[in-house]
């Protein structure tokens, strides 16, 4: 049997003020296993701490219990107590006689009853200790980020910045996301392009970041630390070796489709590239529209090429990354105008969405800045914004809000008003909700100094009628009817996780909320983790957000996977269910319910396998394992039997 | 040297235990052959007084199987138990309480009520019920007392081996004979099967997909599968992943699935409950109106899970 020392704290009064350390002293001398007891007023502090060291040596005990505070103030202050006096850690195990005794009790006499058998209960478990050895597994230090907006652009940048490398992988042809498409950014009113570009510079020039764009992330396997990422790179038709991005080729391509990255409002060529500022900035064959890849003949840009870079014959090509960690970037589209149904569905021309009219507020967009409306090119007097479009509408939509639209719609309200001074710019709103720094002061300027008109309230109905743009709503301050005849009206639609976006996070396994949104770890504590140990979530991916948070969060996880590639080796706590295999029928139970994905049947062996990384010993294993092989490490079913029966017995 | 003698007793049982030795056939030769069977009231004339008169610790082994439901068995039970050195809970009855126990679930008043008064083939109009003691013309006629509840062997007295199964196969009395006989014997309390559960040997293990989630619980009554799939994949309640294995799958190989008369493994101490919340762990759904009735769709769910093992049953335990 073990030979357990236990030592009773009296913290002060916090514990001796309410439980009779001398007769707790006399009764657990008598526990089976038990060969020493001593008290001490703080058995934290130094000589507290001496007391234990010493005893272990010339006591010969193999295992300690402290009787003191709870485990997660001081079970790691004195588990390395005991290991410094040679016992292994997990050896040593807290009675908790403070928190749950003395301070919610008053009575001494039931107190100290409690305290004793605590400490009995406590001992049981000692003995069935067993020794534990933190499990190490190797880091491959890079980092794998997928999406590259704003946020997936500033983790990479930061993770390659601290000296580790990283994959970024894009899937249209130029990195920048959403915010490449804006005119200028609230509350500050700085030009987007300007602050966004020489970041999207940075990644380029970065000899730490390997970019790719037009590539998509087709599979994963592994595990934290060690995970190996299939990514397609789907075929240029350009040979970015030889191409110097002069831009030739786009210009004589004859073919012209809709320009997606300008919503539609401009034409593009089949050879491309997205946007003047595009990284990288070579362009691609749409090989949908191509005219020799769907006939058969042209092939004029590879005739005008002055370097030979056209490369029909390129085909898409898978490539295997190992990455330790990887950073979800993914980002967000908007709803689509056709989903609402009063408001024209989609068939208005002029009825346009927030990121439709950031390209029109940009100078390198469709009109160069200037405010024109889609459908006749003329400058509209009257427009009206409306907020909340699918966003707060559990009942036909979305239940949630989509943060960013009070703000931004703000923003256009004000540019409109620069743009068009003479113009009306009216605001149909439900709340302004304007939590951010300098926010309400904005939302104070568009009002005061630009006569941005609020109306709060719902508009029910939009139509058209004599060439105008009838908005019916209703204002609930006055309680009445309005009715503005607008020349265009843009819709705050809400965000939403960007299509293709769920399809990788299956393939990833990392869970998604009601709305497809990623779940974080823990909403207050662990807000840039997901629940699988690795894998990071950043930006309007994790939900909706605007730039400075989005920023936040990439700088964020940044930091935390540089801390871990900072280490040659994960540590893992050894307090894990394993799989006991001489038990293990490999009915495969476990396996379905292990929210982390540690546990696999292993058909050859015929027992199930334990990721031993991934388990975070939430226990569900355990609780479901029908035939008692997944046992908790130190928490067996054995262990806690010993220690109720130690609580019950007389 | 005199063969070594050993006993066979029965209690409360069906009589398939008894059964089970007579299927050892022509081994059975081969076991008469090396002991002295000294006592075995269903296949030859011996009297209580035989047992009596033997020496404390003079049989080398008992052989009892049948659950502890009278006086009488208490008392044959601990008598045996004095006169040998080893005893066997052999088969479900013995080792866990088996079917008789289910009738843990009723009172003793109960019981009565219904065997000896409302069972439709009773003709009883005076509504007599067992009793201890009666008065016939003067003489006191004697019956033992029918308990309140039904007890496994080793909550009554202490058991050496557990030989498992309804009945236990002959593999495996087999093998528990040879030990016995060779000394080679496993540590005291040890149960006469392999450690692991059904799953290991199932013939149908292959089929299992790599997560088992299940969205609707039925009866094999109810619902056609191929006869290779897993039960308990397919939705069918399978008590394999709770249960010993060493039975030769007899009744999955007759397309039933397995209803856990070989009792638990060593780490678990209630069967019916370990399984119940595996069970409910692999239910693909978290909402909880659908759990509900998932669970709710479970027909007579303490003689599913419990079918075998009510009596040693954690609750059991503790009503003792
Ligand atoms: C109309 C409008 C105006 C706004 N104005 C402002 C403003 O003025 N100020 C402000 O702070 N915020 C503003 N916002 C919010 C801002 O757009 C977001 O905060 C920001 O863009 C979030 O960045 P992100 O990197 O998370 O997402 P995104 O910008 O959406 O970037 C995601 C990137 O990931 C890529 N991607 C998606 N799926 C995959 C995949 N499967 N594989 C590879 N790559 C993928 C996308 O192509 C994209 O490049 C505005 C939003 C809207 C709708
Ligand atoms: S304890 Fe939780 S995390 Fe660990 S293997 Fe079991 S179910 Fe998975
Ligand atoms: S549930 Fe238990 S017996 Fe079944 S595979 Fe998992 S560990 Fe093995």
């Amino acid at each position: 049997m073990k030979r357990i020392g236990v030592f009773v704290c009296h913290c002060g009064i916090n514990i001796a003020g309410t439980v009779d350390i001398k007769r707790v002293v006399e009764a657990v001398k008598n526990f089976p296993g038990v060969v020493y007891v001593e008290d001490y007023k703080y058995m934290c502090s130094d000589p507290g701490q001496n007391l234990i060291r010493e005893k272990i040596k010339s006591e010969k005990l193999d295992g300690v219990v402290i009787a003191a505070c709870s485990p997660t103030l001081h079970e790691k202050t004195f588990r390395n107590t005991v290991s410094q006096a040679g016992i292994n850690p997990y050896n040593c195990e807290i009675a908790n006689i403070r928190e749950q005794c003395s301070w919610v009790h008053t009575n001494m006499e039931e107190a100290t009853e409690k305290a004793i058998r605590i400490v009995k209960s406590i001992v049981a478990k000692t003995l069935l200790d067993e020794s534990l050895v933190p499990i190490k597994s190797p880091v491959v230090k890079r980092a794998l980020v997928v999406g590259g907006g704003i946020a997936g652009i500033q983790a990479a940048l930061n993770i390659a910045n601290s000296g580790y490398e990283v994959v970024l992988v894009e899937k249209e042809p130029s990195i920048g996301g959403r915010m490449a498409q804006f005119s200028e950014t609230f509350p500050t009113l700085d030009c987007a392009q300007c602050i966004l570009t020489p970041k999207m510079v940075d990644v380029a020039s970065n000899e730490n970041i390997k970019l790719l764009t037009y590539s998509e992330v087709v599979d994963v396997s592994g595990s934290v630390g060690n995970f190996k990422v299939k990514i397609k790179k789907k075929a240029k038709s350009v040979d970015y070796e030889k191409c110097t991005g002069c831009g030739i080729c786009v210009e004589k391509c004859p073919v012209k489709v809709p320009n997606e990255f300008d919503r539609g409002m401009s034409e593009r060529k089949a050879i491309y590239t997205q946007f003047p500022q595009a990284v990288p900035n070579k362009p691609v064959i749409d090989r949908e529209n191509c005219t020799y890849f769907q006939k058969g003949k042209c092939r004029l840009c590879e005739r005008v090429c002055p370097f030979g870079a056209i490369d029909f014959e390129q085909e898409d090509e898978v490539i295997e990354e190992e990455v330790g960690a990887i950073v979800l970037a993914t980002g967000y589209e908007l709803y689509d105008v056709s989903n609402m149904g009063e408001y024209g569905g989609g068939e208005l021309e002029d009825v346009i969405d927030g990121l439709t009219f950031e390209r029109l507020l940009s100078s390198s967009g469709p009109t160069s800045g200037e405010v024109r409306r889609p459908s006749d090119g003329k400058v509209p007097k009257t427009v009206v914004f409306v907020k909340c479009v699918g966003s707060r509408d559990p009942e036909h939509h979305f239940p949630y809000c989509s943060k960013v639209c009070c703000m931004y719609t703000t923003k256009h309200a004000m540019l409109y008003k620069h743009r068009v001074p003479d113009g009306k710019a009216y605001i149909f709103y439900m709340d302004v909700r304007t939590a951010g720094k300098g926010y309400e002061e904005f939302y104070q300027r568009a009002q005061e100094e630009d006569g941005v008109i609020y109306l709060r309230g719902k508009v029910s109905k939009i139509y058209k009628s004599d060439g105008k743009l009838i908005v019916d709503g209703f204002d609930t301050l006055t309680g009445r009817k309005v009715q503005v005849e607008a020349d265009m009206v843009v819709l705050a639609m809400a965000i939403r996780p960007s299509s293709g976006a769920e399809k990788l996070f299956n393939l990833l396994k990392v869970s998604t909320d009601a709305n497809g949104f990623l779940t974080e770890a823990h909403p207050k504590l662990r807000p840039v983790e997901s629940l699988t140990a690795g894998i990071f979530l950043v930006g309007c991916a994790q939900g909706p957000k605007d730039i400075p948070d989005s920023v936040s969060q990439a700088n964020a996880a940044a930091s935390m996977i540089s801390v871990m590639f900072s280490q040659d080796y994960l540590i893992h706590e050894p307090i894990i269910t394993g799989v006991n295999e001489d038990l293990c029928s490999g009915c495969g139970i476990c396996v379905a319910v292990c929210p982390y994905d540690a546990r696999k049947i292993n058909r050859e062996k015929g027992t199930v396998e334990v990721n031993e990384i991934l388990c975070e010993a939430c226990g569900a294993c355990a609780a479901a394992c029908p035939s008692g092989a997944a046992q908790q490490k130190n928490l067996t079913d054995r262990q806690i039997i010993s220690m109720i029966k130690a609580i019950l017995e007389e | 040297m005199a063969k070594p003698k050993v006993a066979f007793y029965w209690c409360a049982s069906c009589g398939g235990c008894e059964e089970a030795v007579v299927d050892l056939a022509e081994d059975i030769l081969k076991v008469v052959e090396k002991v002295d069977i000294v006592f075995w009231p269903v296949a030859m004339d011996f009297k209580r007084r035989d047992v009596e008169g033997l020496g404390d610790g003079e049989l080398a082994a008992v052989f009892i199987n049948g659950a502890i439901r009278t006086s009488e068995q208490e008392e044959m039970a601990k008598l045996l138990r004095r006169k040998s050195r080893l005893v066997v809970a052999f088969g479900s009855c013995a080792y866990l309480g088996g079917i008789p126990g289910l009738a843990n679930l009723s009172s003793k008043d109960a019981v009565f009520e219904t065997v000896y008064k409302k069972v439709p083939t009773v003709v009883n109009p005076e509504g007599v019920v067992p009793r201890t003691e009666t008065d016939v013309d003067g003489f006191k006629l004697k019956l033992p007392d029918f308990y309140d509840g039904v007890r496994t062997l080793a909550q009554v007295i202490e058991v050496d081996y557990f030989l498992p199964g309804c009945a236990p196969p002959p593999d495996l009395i087999m093998e528990a004979i040879n030990k016995i006989l060779t000394g080679e014997l496993p540590e005291k309390g040890s149960v006469l099967a392999p450690e692991k559960s059904l799953c290991d040997t199932c013939p149908r293990r292959d089929s299992k997909p790599d997560k088992i989630k299940i969205s609707d619980i039925s009866r094999i009554a109810y619902k056609k599968i191929d006869t290779d799939k897993c039960f308990l994949a397919e939705g069918i309640i399978c008590l394999g992943p709770a249960t010993r294995s060493g039975c030769g799958e007899r009744c999955i190989n007759a397309n039933m699935p397995c209803r856990g008369c070989f009792g638990p493994t060593r780490e678990v101490l209630d069967q019916g409950g370990k399984f119940l919340s595996g069970l409910m762990s692999i239910v693909d759904t978290q909402d909880e109106e659908e759990i509900k009735r998932i669970a709710d769709s479970v027909i007579d769910p303490v003689g599913l899970f419990y079918m075998y093992s009510l009596p040693y049953s954690l609750r059991m335990k503790f009503l003792k």
